[in-house]
């Protein structure tokens, strides 16, 4: 991708985004009573105050994972969204660890979130392996994964780690031992914001610096090609979405022990589908993964603070990330322009050539 | 284990087995006619979502559920034009597409239910219809099979009317003979002038209404309420049935009503001393060793086919140098 081509990509995204919000601005005018304070608080809600900037960060945090994680499961062209399921079950080892097990500090979480992680490996390796073994569409059995991760960790959560004395449906207290401390004190951010930022890099690198990147790419590309030229891309398409996994089980692990004491999500938290945003957003590009997530989580929290304070509620941030979505992915979007950028290219390096 | 017997040949069991089939049945019709014609229709999920809301608000409005399960249908086909569009205008990936329009499903019926009912979770606080139930006469009475097939939803018995509908449809209708072309060789299609995208945005609508049904279904005869993500994975659900069923609309009835078993298990399970999370857990499960049950099947047939032709080509290139030899 040339400079020019890739500065057009950015600013079809932000068309893109512009476009969403626009439609944002249309649905708050006729829905709001008062929409000039409503979309104050939606745009500007996040920076008012130095709490509302953290939960943005803290909402950062799983994006960022569940991004990288989809990011290098669908750049082997695997409709794998098991990154929801992996994500959750992945928390619910970390409970297991952080609730049984005595281990001294910084051992304790890095033993929980390695287990965590590990589970979300094989959680979202199962699809692939079907897939690779019977054939079995992984669009399809990771959806359905999904479902029985959720029931499986409830499962687990009420029979094995419930405490009864805590009137609703939670675990025990995790042992202060394994909770991740604050990064920024008066937030909620964790030293998970770190691991995030080290795995963007270590994930840029291997997508990019490593022959097993390499060969996630090239099978994502073109499978038949990678084939011919000697890859065995059923394993590729297993340990793509393994590694994937793995990634979205360590996001679970991290936010769980760097947001709460103990476990008490009722449903899946949909982390995994936004992940999907993300990586659309950042183009399957693991470096672009925390800026798609500071956007996706800035929204969040301004729909959140709006519905606060105004009559808007925030599932409508919902329609404006399907908008961004489809216009993203379109591949007939601005099509016309990007002909003629590449046309103008290669009639210019073909004048160049012709001069030499 | 007897336990578990005497609940399944319970007559009352065979009953709710195609109460629950229902919505299931129409969802897997839906991912059958998109299929038909080459396309995966994977927003089926938010679609039957859309349609149970407007099912909802609109019988409420109007008073009548007729208008109710009329504005479900139109709202799933409008739904399913709308992904024809991004799919085939915007030419942006069709299953991305799909979890969009899931996602905008998911979050804006919440959004327009709160802002309709002011409510973020039920629709309770609005008056809406139920479509009747019929009690079908002569069936009724007979012991057994009365108790099984009489005193339906109506919507249940259309969606096996559905089956055969959709049958001519695809297999005696020339549209039926152009939607399968379209899907089996979108190219060999056009050349014989068959305007593919078309084809595919009809296929694509008429699965959309065809959930739509699901969804009135849903919020207007399986319960009498909206609420929240209340199609709980059916739509996926239908994708795996069709797929398992072959492609076929009997294929496809069957095993909706095998799912729809083991969805009518899990809740009279739920009556007995076994976990909850497990029974949930089955119609899921069950989905997944279908799916790839059939995948294997469908993979060794495959290369059997292969195998044959390839026997065969070996076969004729032998006779062939016999044939050089001898001269």
């Amino acid at each position: 991708m040339t400079r020019n081509q890739r500065l057009f990509e950015v600013v079809r995204t932000g068309l893109a985004i512009l476009i969403a919000l626009l439609i944002a601005l249309v649905i708050v005018l006729t829905v709001s009573e008062d929409p000039a304070d409503a979309l104050y608080k939606f745009l500007l809600g996040p920076l008012d105050s130095f709490r509302h900037f953290g939960n943005v960060i803290e909402l950062m945090i799983p994006l960022v994972f569940t991004g990288v994680a989809i990011s290098i499961m669908f750049s082997a062209a695997q409709f794998n969204l098991g990154a929801e399921g992996g994500f959750f079950i992945g928390a619910i080892a970390t409970a297991f660890v952080a609730i049984k097990f005595n281990l001294p500090p910084v051992i304790h979480p890095v033993v929980a979130i390695l287990f965590g992680s590990l589970v979300g490996s094989l959680f979202c390796g199962l699809p692939a392996a079907l897939k690779v073994r019977w054939g079995a569409s992984e669009l399809v059995s990771s959806l359905m994964f999904n479902y029985i991760a959720f029931f499986f960790g409830l499962f687990l959560i009420n029979y094995l780690l419930r405490d009864v004395n805590a009137g609703a449906m939670v675990s025990y207290t995790f042992k202060p031992t394994a909770l991740l401390p604050r990064l920024v004190p008066k937030t909620r951010i964790s030293y998970g914001l770190i691991v995030a930022v080290l795995l963007v890099v270590a994930a840029a690198a291997f997508m990019t610096k490593t022959r097993w990147g390499y060969r996630i790419r090239l099978t994502g590309a073109n499978a038949r090609f990678a084939q011919y030229s000697g890859i065995n891309t059923n394993s590729v398409v297993v340990y793509s979405q393994v590694i994937g996994g793995f990634v979205a089980g360590m996001g679970g692990s991290i936010e769980l022990l760097g947001m709460y004491t103990r476990f008490s999500w009722q449903s899946l938290p949909g982390y995994g589908w936004d992940g999907v945003i993300v990586a659309i957003l950042a183009r399957n590009n693991p470096l672009y993964v925390p800026v798609a997530a500071f956007f996706l989580a800035y929204l969040r929290i301004g729909a959140d603070i709006m519905s606060r304070y105004s009559d808007v509620p925030n599932e409508f941030v919902t329609l404006i990330q399907g908008t961004i979505i489809i216009l993203i992915a379109a591949s007939s979007f601005l099509a016309k322009y990007r002909h003629r950028l590449v046309f103008k290219e290669a009639l210019e390096s073909d004048a160049k050539g012709a001069r030499r | 284990m007897n336990q578990i017997l005497s609940v399944i040949l319970n007559a009352e069991f065979g009953y709710s087995v195609l109460r629950v089939s229902t919505p299931i049945l129409f969802a897997t019709l839906g991912a059958l006619i998109s299929d038909k014609a080459g396309v995966m229709n994977i927003a089926l999920e938010g679609i039957m979502l859309i349609a149970a809301l407007s099912g909802v608000v609109f019988s409420a409005l109007s008073g009548s559920a007729g208008v109710g399960l009329f504005a479900a249908v139109v709202a799933g086909g409008l739904v399913g034009l709308f992904l024809a569009y991004c799919a085939l205008k915007l030419r942006t990936d069709i299953i991305l597409s799909g979890i969009a329009i899931n996602l905008m499903a998911s979050g804006g019926t919440v959004f327009a239910l709160f802002l309709i009912a002011g409510d973020k979770g039920i629709s309770s606080s609005l008056a809406s219809k139920v479509l009747p139930k019929l009690n079908i006469p002569g069936i009724s009475s007979i012991p057994v099979l009365g108790t099984i097939l009489s005193g339906h939803n109506v919507l249940t018995y259309v969606a096996f009317i559905m089956v055969a509908a959709t049958f001519i449809f695809l297999y005696r209708t020339p549209l039926g003979l152009r939607i399968r072309a379209v899907g089996e060789n979108p190219n060999a299609a056009a050349s014989v002038g068959i305007g593919v995208t078309k084809i595919q945005y009809l296929a694509l609508t008429l699965s959309g209404m065809m959930a739509g049904f699901g969804g009135a279904y849903m919020s207007m005869g399986y319960v009498s309420w909206f609420s929240k993500n209340m199609t709980a994975g059916r739509g996926f659900i239908a994708l795996a049935a069709e797929a398992m069923g072959g492609a076929t609309p009997i294929g496809s009835m069957l095993t909706s009503l095998l799912f729809g078993f083991f969805d009518a298990l899990s809740n009279t399970l739920q009556l007995m001393k076994i976990p909850s999370e497990f029974v949930n857990m089955i119609p899921y499960a069950a989905t997944v060793i279908g799916l790839v049950v059939y995948a294997s099947q469908k993979k060794r047939r495959e290369r059997k086919t292969l195998e044959s032709a390839g026997a065969a080509s070996r076969a004729a290139t032998a006779a062939d140098a016999a044939a050089a030899n001898k001269e």
